[in-house]
């Protein structure tokens, strides 16, 4: 099943590599030191890769967006309200449990329905909610000047700067957990490929 | 009402300053309000305000009987609201200045006046020991400045006789206290008339030596120069030994760090408990944020607990996929 198309393919890999590279320079600038340890960045440099990365990444994301609605694709991130619970339940019992009672998948990927339903709830919430509120609480970093001043009597700035390191923490855990999610295929590598050659292996049984 | 408040508001921060007393048969702490504040000298001041408190002043030619109206230079200008908001508001003009200068024209020998030294006044003084004037004096000595002292620099350039108030100490308003303490060393470093005054270098882009330092404007809205070129002193409040310029802080560490050298120079005076780790005090009272500085240790154990949580999970799982695979296997 060809489900990954090239531009597709080439936008996964550039935005795993940047956004790769923001959470390490975004870790080294939260937690630098006097003396310089775990991360290698030191914050000057952090500071600068970070505002570049952050800038193409910005740039790709919406190259992501507009290639969605142009060919198509956005159809599989559509969620449905019909069985919108029942349905990611069935697949947290099958990773759960079904899984291991060799139980059958309960929604076998189709050239209609590339996600299951847990995939879909995280890939919809990471790209349409995270990036587009890391990628607005950025911009309010990088040019203070057009951020609220002042809310609840808290500067603004601090609230942009907690909701940006909140959002990039979700993020973070959002890539431990992807890639985890992507060893459930038919063997531990077949989606690794599958994002690579743009072809999805079925499952064996 | 309002006023009663006021009252236990003025008698709460008194009781609060540590170092009340009468010195030299005046109240140390004077009216800090300026605006209320009322001089004894009000009236004897306005001898000498009413040529220079403003940009024009009038005399009387004596010998052709006309008045004569003429230009106060900028530097001889002083403004009375800054004047009695100033540290020495309750001082007459003529306590610092011969009584002679009544007279006008002044006589050319009153230029050649001697000026009190700050330690003329407050060395010695235990009214002022909280102050350590004589600290501050010691590193002043040391400072790239002092060397000036010959060419006319002295205290007094930082400290305008006649407009200097304490800040930082009483800062209600770190921003505030911040534009007011950079003026001062902008006063001479971005006004070259002033700068060559006490030299004969070149001139000196401030803002192409620091153009190191990202977002140049927001940094020096949020830190004062003295931050970078001073070595800080324990002992005293505001560090005065400023140092040559190789041996100003470059790195960013030094602010963006945990145990960020702010603590013990900008934010000294906001409460050390406030900051230690509080997240609602430290970061709600502070209207500065600096990255790296503020780590929020309760967002940081709250992150920490999650991610283990997670990785738990995943490391239960792939336990459980590996006995699936034996068991399938054999
Ligand atoms: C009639 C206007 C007038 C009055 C009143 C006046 N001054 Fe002046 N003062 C001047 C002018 C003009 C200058 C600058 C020219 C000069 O030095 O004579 C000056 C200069 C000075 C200087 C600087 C001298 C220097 O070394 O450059 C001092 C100090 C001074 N005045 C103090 C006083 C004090 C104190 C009073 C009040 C007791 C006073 N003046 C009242 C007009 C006045
Ligand atoms: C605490 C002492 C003190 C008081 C009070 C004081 N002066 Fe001065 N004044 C000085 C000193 C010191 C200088 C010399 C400053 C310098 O060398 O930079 C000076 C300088 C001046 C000058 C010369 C211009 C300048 O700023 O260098 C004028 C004019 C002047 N004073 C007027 C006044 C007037 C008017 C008052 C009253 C409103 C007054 N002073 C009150 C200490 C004082
Ligand atoms: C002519 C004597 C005299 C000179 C010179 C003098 N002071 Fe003062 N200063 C005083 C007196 C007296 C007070 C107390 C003022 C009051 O209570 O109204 C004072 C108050 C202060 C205060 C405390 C203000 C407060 O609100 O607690 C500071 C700070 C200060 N002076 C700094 C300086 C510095 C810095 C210099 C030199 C640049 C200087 N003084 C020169 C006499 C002087
Ligand atoms: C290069 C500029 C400079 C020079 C020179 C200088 N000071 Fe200061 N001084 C400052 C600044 C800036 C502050 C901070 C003002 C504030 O926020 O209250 C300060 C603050 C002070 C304070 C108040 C500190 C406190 O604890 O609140 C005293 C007292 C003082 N200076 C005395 C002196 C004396 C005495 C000299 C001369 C021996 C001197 N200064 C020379 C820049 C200078
Ligand atoms: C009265 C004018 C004046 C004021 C106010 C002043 N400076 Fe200076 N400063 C000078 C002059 C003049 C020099 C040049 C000295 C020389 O010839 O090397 C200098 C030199 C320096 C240097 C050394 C540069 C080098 O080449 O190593 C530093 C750093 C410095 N100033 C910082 C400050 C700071 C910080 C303040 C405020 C707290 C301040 N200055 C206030 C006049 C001033
Ligand atoms: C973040 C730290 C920092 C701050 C804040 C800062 N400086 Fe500097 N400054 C430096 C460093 C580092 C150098 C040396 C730059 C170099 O040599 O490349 C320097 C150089 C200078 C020099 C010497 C320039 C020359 O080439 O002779 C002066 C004067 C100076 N600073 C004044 C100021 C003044 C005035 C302020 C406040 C408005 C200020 N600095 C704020 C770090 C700082
Ligand atoms: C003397 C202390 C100090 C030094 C040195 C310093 N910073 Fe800062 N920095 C601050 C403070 C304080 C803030 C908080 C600004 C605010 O409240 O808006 C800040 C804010 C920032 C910001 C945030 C955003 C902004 O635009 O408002 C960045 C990025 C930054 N610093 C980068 C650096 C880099 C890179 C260096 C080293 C080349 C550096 N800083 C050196 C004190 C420092
Ligand atoms: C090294 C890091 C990464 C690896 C190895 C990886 C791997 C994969 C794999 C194998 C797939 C295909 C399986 C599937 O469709 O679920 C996939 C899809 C996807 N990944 Fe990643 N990923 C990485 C990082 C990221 C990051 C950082 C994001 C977003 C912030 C992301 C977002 C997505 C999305 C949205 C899809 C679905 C694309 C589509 O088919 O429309 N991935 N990833």
């Amino acid at each position: 099943m060809y489900l990954y198309p090239v531009w597709l393919r080439l936008w996964h890999a550039l935005n795993a590599v940047l956004i790769i590279i923001l959470i390490i320079t975004g870790i080294s600038m939260q937690y630098t030191d006097k003396e310089d340890s775990i991360f290698i960045v030191s914050f000057a440099s952090a500071v600068k890769l970070h505002n570049i990365t952050a800038i193409v990444l910005t740039i790709s994301y919406i190259f992501f967006v507009v290639m969605n609605i142009a060919t198509g694709n956005g159809k599989y991130y559509r969620l449905k309200r019909k069985n919108f619970f029942s349905d990611l339940v069935k697949q947290m019992r099958y990773y759960a449990y079904g899984m291991f009672k060799g139980e059958k998948h309960p929604f076998p990927v189709s050239m209609e329905r590339k996600f299951n339903p847990l995939q879909k709830i995280t890939y919809v919430l990471t790209m349409y909610v995270g990036l587009p509120l890391i990628i607005i609480s950025g911009l309010g970093l990088m040019f203070p000047e057009i951020t609220v001043k002042k809310a609840f009597g808290v500067s603004g700035f601090i609230l942009t700067d907690i909701l940006h390191i909140t959002t990039g923490f979700f993020l973070s855990l959002f890539l431990v957990v992807h890639i985890y999610t992507c060893t459930l295929g038919a063997r531990p590598t077949s989606l690794f490929r599958g994002m690579l050659s743009g072809y999805h292996e079925p499952e064996e049984d | 009402m309002k006023l009663l408040f006021t009252k236990v508001l003025v008698f709460i921060s008194l009781s609060l300053v540590p170092s009340i007393s009468v010195g030299s048969g005046r109240a140390v702490v004077p009216d800090r309000d300026p605006v209320t504040y009322i001089s004894p000298f009000q009236e004897e001041n306005l001898n000498c305000f009413k040529c220079h408190g403003q940009e024009k002043y009038e005399y009387t030619n004596e010998l052709l009987g006309t008045q004569v109206k003429a230009i106060m230079c900028l530097e001889h200008i002083i403004k009375s609201e800054d004047f009695y908001a100033s540290n020495h508001r309750s001082f007459s003009c003529t306590d610092c200045h011969s009584e002679d200068y009544s007279i006008f024209p002044h006589s050319g020998e009153l230029r050649m006046e001697l000026k009190y030294t700050c330690l003329d006044c407050h060395g010695g003084d235990d009214t002022f020991s909280s102050f350590s004037f004589e600290g501050i004096d010691a590193d002043y000595r040391e400072s790239v400045h002092f060397k000036l002292e010959n060419d006319g620099f002295s205290c007094w350039k930082c400290h305008d006789p006649h407009t200097y108030r304490i800040s930082i100490r009483e800062s209600k308003n770190l921003k505030e206290t911040i534009l007011y303490n950079n003026n001062i060393c902008l006063h001479c470093h971005s006004d070259y008339s002033r700068f060559h005054l006490l030299t004969d270098r070149d001139e000196v882009n401030l803002m192409k030596t620091h153009d190191w330092l990202p977002d140049q404007a927001s940094h020096f809205r949020s830190i004062r120069c003295i931050e970078c070129h001073t070595r800080i002193n324990d002992s005293i409040l505001v560090a005065h030994q400023v140092l040559s310029k190789d041996q100003a802080v470059k790195l960013c560490n030094e602010c963006h760090s945990r145990n960020s050298m702010l603590m013990v120079s900008l934010y000294k005076f906001h409460s050390k408990e406030q900051r230690r780790d509080g997240f609602l005090n430290g970061i709600i009272l502070n209207e500065s944020y600096v990255i790296g500085a503020n780590r929020n240790s309760y967002l940081g154990n709250a992150s920490m607990l999650i991610f283990g949580i997670v990785i738990l999970m995943i490391l239960i799982h792939i336990i459980f996929r590996i006995k699936r695979n034996k068991l399938k296997e054999g």
